[in-house]
């Protein structure tokens, strides 16, 4: 008798249990969706309306005055193009630089965990932050914005970058190999340059391209730093068009011409921006 | 080696020929890491010095004066605060579950083909920049939010004490909540491959010997992961809060940039410390209004450096106890 009733509160159990796991397992399976459901959506409408933004003139044509006919992002193309290749350039030699120091100098040292951890702490830092201490640092001493002002505040956001994913790709590298140089005479800085740095060259060029996929979004930090220019300028030390900006200043205006134009300069911006991350996962792929 | 220079036993020729250049490349390589902590230096001594007239004048009231008035040269940054962190919170409060069951998706019930390419889309929209959110947050969301979500609210909630008040203001998808909603779509990424990534530290061991005594897949997480990866899933969400407060694009666009503190809706515009800065710095002149920007900088700059700090920390401790636990 008694054991019937255990079995079926067991039995009950069982079920509930049974139950509980099918609705938090069909919930994750919700999240996942909703996950994946922004990330279409938001791609839809960005090919959607982007595609009927663009034209050959977004490439020829300067940023039009409000309600114009005609008109382009070419000077805030060519902007963002020169800010972005400069801030890398920068900012590419002292991440690698830290980097370095972080995977083969200061594993052990106080120095080295403090770097890596404010270097963490940097890495997700509130970038217009950054780009109110450009302002602070350089605008403000110069009495005016400018393009150099833009590329530093960029080389700022690539430096964590760079160096959180050379210090890894290096520490990755067997020590063996390092033994193995060392013990034919090799000095260190050469053992780092030839061999170790070399090893990890896949994994640091992925670093490099992630940063420049982020920085080609960025446009708090530039907010302020090299403004934004209605003109063709190729002179850093002049304001500063860039795709970024121009998009954010289009985009909240009411005029349809500024805001289709924002459509065409997002839809840029996003494939440019997908395809780099896409070719760094390729690339990282292949070496590893 | 050549036979020649072996008899003579001198040194490798390589460090013969460059003598310096050992010295040069620890100096470059330590000077890029001194670079970076006077980086962290540089910012907090700008941002004071930068808004010293403001601290002076307000001291840390300014952290509760909610009069924000450049043309009376008045300003306190209680509105904005509390814009950054109700829209962070609105954020979370979304993002958690939703990353949570995006994370126990990868882990434990995908099966193993779908496995990468659902992690590369949840990380190719972290990878989306954020004016692009910001962009279509405005154009394409909020219509659609007014007009589904806030209209149909109001008229459900009108006239119930709390919620009721919650609803009220204009239904126009732009304000407070559909910030929050942006931010959580955008910080969902970040958390849930964190997420992801320390549930996978979870020795498989541990898991198996759940499973052989019969627990469902949902037991194992709630009781065996959960627990064990404990410090890291609170440093995957304070990583995520990191990013909602300093995000700017995205809630520019959406929060409506309007100073006001009247009432609790969610509907309302409001204003959040990163929308602030972006809207009004370019314009506002030398002096104190500039420099309470600045504060307001500041004061961003220390709740997030708080934040990751905490979010760094418990995701170290999580690692020391990998060694020690398995």
């Amino acid at each position: 008798m008694s054991s019937i009733s255990i079995d079926g509160a067991r039995l009950a159990l069982h079920r509930k249990r049974k139950a509980v796991n099918a609705v938090a397992l069909v919930l994750s399976l919700g999240a996942m969706v909703f996950g994946v459901f922004w990330l279409i959506w938001i791609l839809f409408e960005t090919v959607y309306l982007g595609v009927g933004g663009l034209a050959l003139s977004v490439f020829t044509e300067m940023t039009p005055p409000p309600q114009a006919e005609v008109g382009g992002l070419a000077n805030a193309i060519f902007g963002s193009a020169v800010m972005v290749t400069l801030a890398t350039l920068v900012g590419t030699p002292i991440g690698i630089m830290a980097g370095i120091y972080l995977a083969e100098y200061g594993q052990k040292t106080w120095l080295g965990r403090i770097t890596q951890f404010i270097n963490d702490i940097l890495l997700s830092a509130p970038s217009i932050v950054i780009g109110l201490f450009i302002y602070t640092v350089i605008v403000a001493r110069f009495k005016s914005y400018s393009g150099w002002a833009g590329v530093l505040a960029l080389a700022l956001i690539v430096i964590p970058v760079v160096i959180r994913t050379t210090e890894n790709m290096l520490s990755l590298i067997p020590n063996a190999l390092r033994e193995a140089a060392y013990a034919l005479g090799t000095p260190k800085w050469k053992v780092i340059w030839s061999i170790t740095l070399k090893a990890a060259r896949a994994g640091v060029i992925t670093g490099v391209l992630l940063a420049l996929a982020r920085i080609a979004g960025e446009t708090a930090p530039l907010l302020f730093t090299a403004l934004s220019n209605q003109f063709w300028t190729s002179d850093l030390r002049e304001p500063m068009a860039s795709l970024p900006v121009t998009i954010f200043k289009f985009a909240m205006s009411p005029y349809e011409n500024w805001q289709k134009l924002a459509w065409a300069g997002v839809f840029l911006i996003t494939m440019g921006v997908l395809a780099l991350n896409i070719l760094a996962r390729v690339l990282f792929r292949n070496k590893h | 080696m050549s036979k020649e220079s072996a008899p003579h036993g001198g040194p490798p020729p390589m460090a013969q020929r460059t003598p310096w250049a050992d010295g040069l490349f620890s100096v470059l390589a330590h000077g890029a890491a001194w670079l970076t902590l006077a980086l962290l230096a540089g910012i907090i001594v700008s941002l004071v010095i930068g808004a010293f007239p403001a601290i002076e004048k307000y001291g840390l009231s300014f952290l509760w004066r909610s009069e924000w008035d450049p043309v009376n040269d008045e300003y306190g940054g209680l509105v904005m605060i509390y814009g950054t962190l109700m829209t962070s919170f609105i954020a979370l409060l979304i993002a958690v579950p939703v990353s949570f069951g995006i994370a126990l998706f990868l882990t434990e019930l995908s099966p193993g083909w779908l496995k990468r390419p659902l992690g590369i889309a949840i990380e190719l929209l972290a990878a989306v920049p954020s004016i692009v959110y910001g962009m279509w947050g405005l154009l394409v969301f909020s219509p659609i939010l007014s007009t589904y979500v806030q209209q149909p609210l109001q008229s459900v909630f009108a006239g119930v004490p709390l919620l009721g008040s919650l609803v009220s203001g204009p239904p126009v998808g732009i304000g407070l909540l559909s910030a929050g909603i942006i931010l959580a779509i955008m910080v969902i990424p970040f958390i849930a491959s964190v997420m992801r990534d320390v549930f996978e530290v979870t020795p498989p061991m541990l898991k198996e010997s759940a499973y052989a005594l019969g627990s469902t897949t949902w037991e194992v997480v709630s009781k065996i992961v959960l627990p064990y990866t404990k410090s890291g899933v609170v440093g995957g969400i304070m990583l995520g809060l990191g990013r909602a407060l300093g995000e700017t694009m995205a809630v520019t666009f959406v929060i409506g940039n309007f100073n006001q503190l009247n009432s609790l809706s969610l509907f309302e515009a409001a204003n959040s410390i990163t929308s602030a800065l972006a809207n009004e710095f370019a314009e506002a002149g030398e002096g104190l209004h500039s420099a309470s920007l600045i504060y307001l900088g500041l004061v961003l700059f220390f709740i997030t450096f708080v934040v990751l700090s905490l979010s760094k920390l418990l995701l170290m401790q999580l690692k020391k106890g990998e060694g020690s636990r398995t």
